[in-house]
């Protein structure tokens, strides 16, 4: 208890993050085991935590090393692809499914961070509005060669093609693996709450210590003031390689677990494309830049709302679309930002004021 | 630098607003569907709850707008004839957006909702994501449009209307070989869509064995679509004289126009993706003359059912034309009465026991319907039956003779 209230405020506050996601998520599982959640709500599990992960992620990206990065579905896409060829490649060949899994997703995650250091080492430096476009051609292309790739499996071993299946030279009992346009189908369904949840709170903790280690204070450094970082030493290059490698790599797990939820992974611009990439931005936005926890809650919420409006038919994007606009003026519009502080300021004067009465 | 990371986030998010309410407006504007809407429910009695998904938002609403409609105009109709062994239906069409993840969810939000059949789903990659999901609760499934072989591998509840995809591809190929058509062949098709690619990879495979060489294949993915004078040129300077197109109508009429342009005269030839050609708006239909085609269904048809089909669906929706994935699900519906019928079921059986009666059933039913007299069905889910060659004269189709 007394290390508990000597903990500093920010680990309170990051405790208190990891208590939450576990109190949600403990609800969830229960009633879900017990029958009581609906086929859509507990369809949405995986995704849900997916997606929370990806918002973890870019906030890494945006909030703290001050970058915007708009392609980050990107590398999403590679964590996908990496870990559902090796499921679906070691299928027969390993069994046991928490043991494909995890190797797929060390997989999955390393692809990625190498995906995003090598294309960190160019675009990191840029800045700013540049950064942000060139991340954006990168997310487009890896979205676009996903989708032109041949990948078969014969006796003699792997074959490659960018052109078609009959390219690859098959033989007659060879299987085609990644089928271009048309994906990977027949992924094993290896991913489930547990790991979702699990996963998560592995990305929080990373992110949150990250954040409070020497490096995630230079790196926050560099975001405030690039030429006061540099001019006290600190090794911009490297510091922001790490960031945009790790914020690479996490999104790497929220691929690994998306691919793992279904059988079938297309790279379309529906999944894998720059719209996608600005959706994970406006959870990252909705939800605070640089506020890890808003980010959690902001996901999550708006993965759900979309399903949740299907009664409003064919309206239902229509109305999603003005309750994105709503929460975000009502989050971060300058007026509405003065009203929050008047009506919190007046809801805390009352109490204060009834007391210096009573006095 | 904080206030440029500012600028640039607030930009990206108005143009990613922006776009979603683009994307709205087309739904509206392209959709007078009423998804979601019960049919003449009569108050707690049993009755059939069919459901059915495509993307009716998005580019490629016009297909899911299709299914879902054309299946809710044939549960109108059989609720008005007196239903289903006495039953009426309920129907409920969900938005699927084309995509895996988002089509899981409305399947599950149908499932919420009590369906017992499935008439669904419109596309292929999203149909794959659901047919692991009906598999699994053992629903009875019936695809109108989602002709990837990936659907019916594997299971034994799923089937199609729909031909799969190489058996357009072959059918193609023995037919352009069988009627002597041409010589040397040109392929153009989409590399990023599954239908095209599909057909595209049988009708290579088959060529080998026919008369006729492929001397040119040209490829377009769905970013890059409106400029085909590369393909048209290596084409015409390999000396093709049948250019074949697997692909959808809209990038067809596009082809007609610029070979036009470049004064290249040659026999085109499609699959069932080109019906709905001269509906296109501003499309000079003196292009595409002759054009020969092998579909299963035209909505020009004088046969009785399709008349009656086409004109109902004017009626319902403010004199639009159906499409081919519409008359899919149109059929699918009458499919699933007709088995209902012949087995006998009735609505208050679990929805596994109606999926093992039918699975009985299909296998043994002949059905005729708007895409094809005596469909027959096999175990795997393939559908059987004959593609009709028709061919555009005078701005009509009409069934082609040599």
């Amino acid at each position: 208890m007394k290390k508990l209230l000597k903990m500093s405020k920010t680990s309170k506050q990051n405790y208190i993050t990891y208590a939450m996601v576990l109190v949600v998520a403990l609800i969830a599982g229960v009633m879900d085991a017990t029958g009581n959640m609906s086929s859509l709500m507990s369809g949405l599990l995986v995704p849900v935590c997916a997606y929370v992960i990806l918002a973890v992620a870019l906030n890494l990206c945006v909030g703290i090393l001050g970058e915007l990065s708009i392609g980050h579905a990107g590398f999403m896409c590679v964590g996908a692809f990496v870990s559902a060829f090796f499921s679906k490649l070691m299928a027969s060949t390993i069994p046991v499914a928490w043991i494909r899994f995890t190797l797929a997703l060390i997989l999955g995650v390393g692809f990625s961070a190498l995906i995003g250091f090598l294309i960190g080492l160019p675009v990191l430096r840029l800045k700013g509005d540049y950064l942000a476009i060139v991340t954006l051609a990168f997310g487009e292309i890896i979205k676009n060669v996903a989708a032109v790739l041949y990948v078969g499996r014969d006796s003699k071993g792997l074959h490659f093609s960018l052109q078609d299946t009959m390219s690859l030279g098959l033989e007659k009992d060879g299987e085609v693996i990644i089928k271009g346009a048309q994906g990977i189908t027949g992924t094993p369904n290896d991913s489930n709450f547990v790991i979702g949840v699990i996963l998560v709170l592995v990305t929080l903790i990373i992110v949150n210590n990250l954040v409070n280690s020497r490096d995630g204070r230079a790196i926050m450094a560099i975001r405030d003031n690039l030429i006061a970082a540099e001019s006290v030493g600190i090794n911009i290059t490297k510091y922001k390689l790490i960031a945009f490698s790790i914020s690479a790599a996490l999104s790497g797990i929220a691929g690994v677990l998306y691919a793992h939820n279904l059988n079938t992974l297309m790279s379309t611009s529906k999944n894998f494309g720059y719209n996608m990439s600005i959706m994970i931005l406006v959870y990252v936005v909705l939800g605070g830049i640089g506020n890890i926890r808003g980010s959690v809650f902001a996901a999550a919420l708006l993965v759900i709302l979309p399903e949740l409006l299907r009664f409003l038919n064919d309206y239902r994007m229509l109305i999603y679309a003005v309750i994105l606009i709503v929460v975000m003026l009502f989050n971060w519009a300058p007026s509405a930002l003065a009203f929050r502080e008047k009506v919190k300021a007046k809801w805390k004067k009352t109490p204060d004021s009834t007391k210096k009465e009573v006095a | 630098m904080k206030s440029v990371v500012k600028k640039v986030v607030s930009l990206a998010l108005v143009a990613g607003m922006a776009l979603s309410s683009v994307a709205c407006g087309n739904s509206n504007t392209a959709t007078t569907s009423n998804s979601g809407s019960a049919t003449n429910t009569t108050s707690d009695a049993l009755v059939w709850k069919i459901g059915s998904t495509g993307p009716l938002t998005g580019g490629a609403a016009v297909y899911g707008t299709n299914v879902v409609n054309s299946a809710k105009l044939a549960c109108d109709e059989i609720n008005a004839a007196g239903g289903i062994n006495g039953y009426q239906i309920e129907f409920n069409g969900q938005d699927d957006e084309a995509d895996a993840e988002k089509a899981v969810n409305a399947y599950n939000t149908l499932k919420d909702w009590g369906m017992q059949l499935f008439v669904g789903t419109t596309t292929s990659g999203a149909c794959v994501a659901t047919v692991a999901k009906t598999s699994a609760d053992n629903m009875f499934q019936v695809t109108p449009s989602a002709s990837s072989t990936d659907v019916v591998n594997g299971n034994t509840n799923v089937y199609q209307i729909c031909f799969t995809d190489p058996n357009q591809g072959i059918a193609s190929a023995q037919y352009i070989g069988e009627n002597a058509l041409a010589t040397k062949v040109a392929v153009i098709y989409d590399s990023s869509d599954v239908y095209s690619t599909g057909i595209y990879e049988k009708f290579a495979e088959e060529a080998a064995n026919q008369s006729f060489e492929i001397v040119s294949v040209g490829a377009f993915t769905a970013d890059n679509k409106t400029d085909f004078s590369v393909q048209l040129q290596d084409a015409k300077n390999n000396g093709a004289d049948l250019v074949f197109l697997p692909i959808y109508y809209n990038e067809a009429a596009l082809i007609l126009n610029q070979a036009k342009t470049l004064g290249y005269d040659v026999q085109f030839f499609g699959c069932d993706g080109l019906d709905g050609i001269l509906s296109v708006e501003n499309f000079d239909k003196s292009l595409a003359e002759g054009v020969l085609l092998l579909t299963p269904f035209v909505a020009t048809s004088t046969d009785e059912k399709t008349v009656a089909f086409v004109e109902a669906y004017k009626k319902a929706y403010n004199g639009e034309v159906p499409n081919q994935f519409g008359a899919d699900a149109y059929d699918a519906v009458y499919l699933l009465k007709a088995m209902i019928e012949s087995g006998n079921l009735t609505p208050d059986m679990s929805t596994s026991d109606i999926c093992e009666a039918l699975k009985k059933e299909i296998v043994k039913i002949s059905f005729d319907g708007v895409t094809g007299a005596a469909m027959t069905w096999v175990e795997s889910g393939e559908v059987s039956k004959s593609p009709k060659a028709m061919v555009i004269k005078n701005g009509e189709y009409v069934p082609f003779e040599k």
